[in-house]
């Protein structure tokens, strides 16, 4: 099958991008989209042109790296999956299919179709963890996990932080991801202890990285490869009105981060390759 | 990544308005109130079909005692401040949020109701605005002469003329919508959300502004095919 791929080029952060339209004549209905882009990459590697630039890693879904909007939905047409695994055979025949990188200020455009997701790290690292002594581990069904916690704490699990969440949503708001971790964590016995400290904290990174606020639209669900339900907003804004009614102090620990890097002012890709 | 320490000295009450999330449990709470207003000013208003009598001793009721009618109305307008305050920073933020928008984008699964909110909320309070102008102060009254304390006399007067009727009409509906998505999505703000129950508030939100629109319209309809007169 053919199809016309028209693609978002920009090379690095700071210089103008556009749409360039790329036929590829030689496209198997079996293959991913990203095998497809792959194709098109050979042909424009044989061609001496610049290749089109996408993330990717384990190609089976749970890894979050890949991404872009197709035809303006985030990971495609296909409900619950990623672009790695949307195969070709899901689009007719000659159809145009327009490649967009995510689009928010949180997430600045580092070249192509590849977006800089590390605000998220930032999240991650504000509260989204279990502070564990170290040591030889606990046996085995100590600390008892009913069965529906359990179950409800791995749907939340099941976020692999690809970002098509704060692409699809109108506000750019990250808070399905954001309640994804919180709810994951704060459903399970162990994350209790922290519950109120993660929730300050991962909200007020959240909202310092420039994403938008919640307005419970509730497009995010619709576009997430691994299905979580709004209801971990509602988790998070539970706990985070929890965490400010129970606090004793006004301070919360945040995440800086290291470089400037994330604002796009000092990242230099294409500087140095053409230099 | 190096860690900061922010909002030391900040109070709480200021940093939790900072943040989105305490904004919308504002609005969830304001919201709430209003909601809770417009049913019983819904309830209030159809008396008009009992008659100038009903009607007029309603409104007589309700400034009885000046001090609980001013404790209403500062509430109410104090929700109402509050609610506009929080909807246009998060709609700033929703803009500073995309600075780059997309060629094309496809919403899958939202309804139209709550990607509407900010065009259904400034619309409706514009006609708030007329409203109390209208009906409560005064100032404007299209259909005739506005005479205090004669309630039906001045709602039946400027419901005659047709544009007043429509204006009205056409914000109920859009107040409908506003309440389609807000009487439900006030529980998920305040954290509320169960796989049992939302859905079964979802309908119910959507069966209440059906229930509040025709309530509201009936008034000017009735009035434009003479059954009020």
């Amino acid at each position: 099958m053919r199809v016309r791929l028209k693609i978002w080029r920009q090379k690095s952060p700071n210089t103008r991008g556009q749409f360039v339209s790329y036929p590829v004549d030689n496209v198997n209905p079996d293959m991913s989209m990203l095998e497809c882009l792959d194709v098109l990459n050979e042909q424009l590697t044989e061609n001496g042109e610049e290749p089109v630039a996408f993330e990717h890693d384990c190609r089976e879904g749970i890894c979050g790296s890949c991404g872009f909007m197709i035809n303006g939905i985030a990971h495609g047409p296909l409900p619950a999956t990623t672009v790695c695994q949307l195969t070709m055979r899901h689009f007719k025949d000659g159809e145009e299919l327009l490649l967009e990188p995510w689009r928010a200020r949180a997430f600045p455009l580092i070249k192509d179709l590849i977006v800089d997701r590390r605000a998220f790290d930032r999240i991650i690292a504000s509260g989204g963890y279990i502070s564990v002594s170290t040591g030889s581990a606990p046996d085995g069904n100590t600390l008892p996990v009913p069965k529906e916690a359990a179950d409800r704490a791995m749907d939340a699990a099941a976020c692999i932080g690809c970002g098509a969440c704060v692409a699809a949503c109108p506000n750019a708001s990250s808070s399905l991801f954001t309640g994804a971790k919180i709810a994951h964590l704060g459903t399970l016995p162990q994350g209790k202890p922290e519950k109120d400290r993660r929730a300050i904290r991962m909200v007020t990174q959240m909202n310092l990285e420039g994403f938008g606020g919640c307005t419970n639209i509730g497009e995010c669900t619709g576009v997430c490869p691994k299905e979580i339900p709004l209801e971990v907003i509602a988790a998070m804004n539970r706990d985070y009105l929890r965490g400010n009614w129970h606090a004793r102090d006004n301070v919360v620990t945040t995440i800086r981060p290291f470089t400037e890097w994330s604002y796009g002012s000092k990242l230099q890709i294409d500087e140095q390759s053409q230099s | 990544m190096a860690t900061t320490v922010i909002g030391a000295r900040e109070t709480r009450p200021a940093r939790f308005w900072a943040a989105t999330n305490g904004k919308k449990v504002v609005m969830a709470i304001t919201g709430a109130i209003l909601f809770l207003f417009v049913i019983g000013h819904m309830l209030g208003n159809l008396q008009v079909f009992e008659g100038p009598d009903k009607l007029n001793a309603y409104g007589r009721f309700l400034r009885i005692v000046p001090e609980i009618l001013w404790t209403v109305r500062i509430v109410l307008l104090a929700s109402v401040i509050l609610h506009i305050w929080a909807a246009v920073q998060l709609a700033a933020r929703k803009i500073q949020a995309r600075p780059v928008g997309y060629a094309k984008h496809e919403n899958v699964v939202s309804d139209y109701a709550s990607r509407t909110m900010y065009w259904s909320g400034p619309i409706l309070l514009a006609f708030v605005i007329f409203h109390l102008l209208h009906l409560t102060a005064g100032v404007i009254h299209p259909g005739g002469e506005f005479v205090e304390g004669d309630v039906y006399h001045n709602v039946v007067a400027g419901f005659q003329v047709w544009y007043v009727s429509a204006w009205y009409i056409f914000s109920m509906i859009l107040l409908g919508f506003h309440i389609r998505h807000g009487a439900w999505s006030m529980f998920q703000s305040v954290g509320i959300n169960h796989p049992r129950y939302t859905p079964i508030l979802k309908k119910a939100a959507a069966v209440l502004a059906v229930v509040i629109v025709l309530g509201y319209i009936s008034i000017p309809i009735s009035v434009l095919l003479g059954l009020v007169k």
